[in-house]
């Protein structure tokens, strides 16, 4: 009966952090828009509920019945398939994310672990999705039949598959220190306090890759592929209704997996900063942080103005592409000379 | 192998970053510009010709419409156009109150292009900013001519009207605050290294290039050539005033960043020296055939009633001949060259808008450029396509 | 019961994707739009990583998606888009030879794999490196290819050096 239990309790897993993901990307926007606003000297959404509070549901209300037009020129199928791809993409992602420690059913000895599945692999699993989900932003850019499109994609394809390397190599650092690609192992070594979180041993590696997650996730200074000042959203110029919705909704849960896997690897996990605040459970530990990160990418964007594409590329290839190379290399002899 | 083939991009007329109506074609290789043509008209609207069929007081609001960011300059050209015409000189402290006007209208015009530009760039929090200083601006305008963006402040022979009671201590308290303002600009953008690597060395136009193709204001200075036509050919007590010409020296976007920012310094202080000095006296010329009589007399003089009524219904009839007169808008030389015939009306009216000869150098500019770098060409020579179309 | 229900779990899986590939491929070589090929190609490689994980080869799999499906498919469809497709798709690429070639290298492949489904087993001694011990940890993987295949490894790397500059030369040339 061992597989049936399995069975239901993934399937309820699998529906509670769907269901909470999705909330956290329409809560997302909203929080976006606000911190933003009030960066800005405005007020951001505030007409919706108290505090704008219902602002993702009227906005996502709007999108279901806006009309749904699809250009003559544009690949239908390609055009339809590519922002699914980029939303189960970026949902798919957060699979592997241990979000908290494990817990007894109440009344019975039966162990829920708070994740959805805990695999050999987990970190190049999040490296194989993320590689799909690409194919959404640069399909979708081409199908549209769009020249502006169509160079937002062209961007895109080469910003992400250079930055996919450097982000790839900074985290090297950390798998050379934890000896796992198993997130939860990867978490489990860091208990015990922030002093013991990998950030404290890769600092460098962690700058790294919150830059290369910048580009990864496409936003400012590395927004590239939607530059709106210079090619007009690129790559969904042609996107309206549900469909531009989804990729909106896929960039924001990127957004919020990449935060999530860079706390996994560096900020302890669901690891409690200081052990005597252990009692608080993981899940809450791990949403913290996860908002400071997050808090970070909007803040950021409220600050810098954007690079330019050329320059994007030579900074990935030529300093970034080094700088991880040479943290991989100073950690393996620091771990050698140790033993 | 196919052979490479250019790629043909049409940005503009309806483009976020083309400031308007500006419509641009690019051939690109790649993503790199191999021509450039700029197609203008979108905004078209024949004020040259209007002018024609309108006497010379009712055309001052047209002026506010050429570069409506900077309404008071423009207003200023063209009136000191037709005074010239008229041989008329105006009282002191209507010339000082025009300054005033017009530095505050050029900060605010500078404003609304450091916010625009930015924003091209990728920086939106300092379009914000911008016009929340703007705004300031605007609410002085408001109190002193009653429009905000179309003031039409200026008349022929002086100003409308002599400054609201109290205007004066609003216009000190935002000169004072505003050099911290413009500390909080700079701070975000002049030594930030994302700004610097999307403006150092881009967009460069060199000296000579820029003396060919008659580019002017803060555009030209950034090449590196120190012409204004405030300190060349002083007008309106300019002379009287202290202030620098800032130059740049590769005629960069930065360069030109850069002369913008310290223009909008000395602009504040030239504004604080005319609050400080504003002489006392009357705000129109003493001339019967310009200035309206005051009401009173309208109201208990006959002849003061039918001179109101000349000027009003038939307007001033300058003598027959040419002229042309100049001033150093927001975006550049600003002239206007009018040809009278003796009536009421203008026979020609030609306007020289500084934006659109700034226009005319930016295929040279961006050529060979990326296309992000026409983003921020075209923001850094600061066009209005309502001059430009006119 | 449950055991048997994994059992027939695993073959609709294996059933599933099998088919699912096997059409997949065959729209790869008959689409005329190239990047629909690209994306058939995806799906391919996509149920062929599913089939490895039901071979226990988790690590096989995501290297399958990251490496092919993400990158190099990701690479020719980025070469695609650069190419204006309909100038291409009316010059039919009518070279004859290529396809001679082509049907012969497909026929000695696929000789190649039956034979491979054919052949018995190769006997001989069994390695410390049992596929077993390989499937469930990467920890193994590394270390096979870091101390008895480190030869072959390097040899590959430098191979695959010797291409990025030779494609560096090669683009150099054109301008």
């Amino acid at each position: 009966m061992q597989v049936f239990y399995f069975l239901i309790e993934t399937i309820i897993k699998c529906v509670v952090v769907f269901a909470c993901l999705m909330l956290s990307v329409a809560y997302l926007t909203w929080l976006e828009r606000k911190v933003l606003g009030h960066i800005q000297i405005r007020f951001g959404p505030n007409r919706c509920g108290p505090f704008g509070l219902l602002q993702p549901f009227s906005d996502g209300i709007k999108a279901f019945f806006k009309e749904d037009l699809i250009p003559g020129s544009a690949d239908k199928p390609v055009f339809v398939l590519a922002p699914m791809i980029a939303i189960i993409s970026a949902i798919s992602m957060f699979a592997v994310i241990p979000f908290g420690n494990q817990f007894t059913l109440p009344g019975t000895d039966y162990v829920v672990k708070l994740r959805i599945a805990d695999i050999d692999i987990g970190l190049l699993y999040v490296f194989g999705i993320a590689s799909l989900g690409e194919f959404g932003i640069v399909l979708g850019g081409w199908a549209s039949g769009n020249k502006y499109g169509l160079t937002g994609s062209l961007r895109a394809a080469a910003q992400m598959i250079s930055y996919e390397v450097a982000l790839g190599l900074s985290i090297v650092g950390v798998i050379l220190l934890s000896q796992s690609l198993r997130l939860t192992e990867i978490v489990a070594l860091q208990a015990g306090g922030f002093w013991h979180w990998n950030i404290i041993y890769q600092p460098a590696a962690f700058v790294f890759f919150i830059v290369c997650a910048l580009a990864e996730i496409n936003r400012t200074p590395f927004d590239m592929p939607e530059a709106e000042s210079e090619l007009a959203c690129g790559f969904n110029i042609e996107y309206s209704s549900m469909k531009f919705a989804l990729f909106f909704m896929a960039e924001y849960a990127h957004m919020i997996t990449v935060a999530s896997i860079a706390v996994t690897l560096f900020l302890g996990g669901w690891q409690a900063p200081l052990p005597f605040l252990e009692f608080i459970p993981g899940v809450f530990w791990f949403g913290a942080k996860v908002f400071i990160l997050i808090f970070f990418f909007i803040w950021q964007r409220g600050t810098f103005p954007r690079l330019r594409y050329d320059q994007i590329m030579k900074f990935g290839w030529k300093v970034l592409f080094e700088l991880t190379l040479i943290n991989i290399l100073i950690t393996a002899f620091v771990m050698l000379l140790k033993g | 192998m196919a052979e490479t083939r250019l790629m043909t991009i049409n940005m503009g007329p309806q483009h976020p970053a083309t400031h308007g109506v500006l419509r641009l074609v690019l051939e690109l290789d790649g993503e790199i510009i191999v021509k450039a043509t700029p197609h203008i008209g979108h905004l078209h609207r024949g004020v040259e010709k209007l002018a024609e069929a309108r006497t010379y007081h009712q055309i001052i609001p047209l002026t506010d419409r050429l570069d409506y960011t900077n309404a008071m300059g423009n207003n200023l050209a063209y009136v000191l156009a037709v005074e010239k015409l008229l041989g008329i000189e105006v009282p002191k402290r209507a010339q000082y109150l025009r300054v005033m006007m017009a530095e505050l209208q050029r900060l605010a015009a500078h404003l609304i292009w450091l916010g625009t530009h930015a924003l091209d760039i990728g920086a939106m929090t300092l379009l914000f900013y911008n016009f929340r200083e703007r705004e300031e601006i605007l609410r002085i305008f408001e109190e002193v001519a009653g429009g905000r963006l179309t003031p039409t402040y200026l008349r022929i022979g002086g100003v409308a009207k002599d400054l609201p009671e109290g205007i004066e201590g609003k216009i000190r308290s935002f000169v004072n605050a505003f050099p911290d303002h413009m500390k909080e600009y700079e701070t975000l953008l002049t030594k930030n290294v994302i700004w610097l690597k999307r403006t150092k060395g881009v967009g460069i136009i060199s000296k000579e290039d820029a003396i060919n193709w008659g580019v002017t204001g803060p555009t030209l200075r950034g090449s590196g050539v120190k012409w204004d036509v405030r300190k060349a050919f002083p007008y309106s007590s300019y002379d009287e005033f202290e202030f620098d010409i800032p130059t740049g020296s590769t005629g960069d976007v930065y360069d030109r960043y850069y002369v913008r920012l310290r223009e909008m310094e000395w602009s504040n202080s030239i504004v604080r020296q005319a609050l400080d000095r504003l002489p006392k006296g009357p705000i129109m010329a003493d001339d019967p055939k310009v200035a309206l009589p005051p009401k009173e007399m309208v109201l208990t003089d006959i002849a003061s009633l039918i001179r109101h009524f000349k000027i009003v219904s038939e307007g001033i009839t300058p003598p027959r001949g040419e002229v042309y007169a100049s001033v150093e808008a927001s975006k550049g030389e600003l002239g206007f060259y009018i040809v009278s015939d003796g009536s009421n009306r203008p026979l020609r009216m030609r306007i020289r808008p500084p934006s659109f000869l700034n226009l005319s150098a930016l295929p040279k500019m961006i050529e060979g450029g990326l296309i992000a770098d026409v983003i921020s060409a075209i923001g850094s020579i600061d066009i209005v396509l309502g001059e430009i179309d006119r | 019961m449950a055991e048997n229900f994994g059992i027939l779990f695993q073959w609709l899986i294996f059933l599933g994707m099998a088919f699912v590939s096997i059409v997949a491929s065959l729209l790869v070589i008959t689409r005329k739009n190239p990047i629909h090929s690209a994306l058939f190609m995806v799906l391919t490689l996509l149920c062929v990583a599913v089939l490895y994980i039901l071979l226990y080869s988790p690590f096989i799999a995501i290297i399958q998606v990251v490496v092919y499906a993400g990158a190099i498919v990701m690479l020719i469809v980025f070469i695609i888009m650069l190419l204006d497709l309909e100038v291409e798709l009316r010059s039919k690429m009518k070279v004859v030879y290529s396809k001679i070639v082509g049907v012969f290298l497909a026929l000695l492949f696929l000789f190649g794999l039956l034979y491979s489904v054919v052949a018995k087993p190769p006997t001989g001694e069994i390695g410390s490196l049992t596929p077993d011990r390989m499937a469930n940890n990467v920890k193994t993987v590394g270390e096979s290819l870091f101390t008895d295949y480190v030869f072959p490894f390097e040899i590959s790397a430098i191979l695959l050096t010797v291409a990025i500059i030779g494609a560096v030369i090669l683009s150099k040339k054109r301008t």
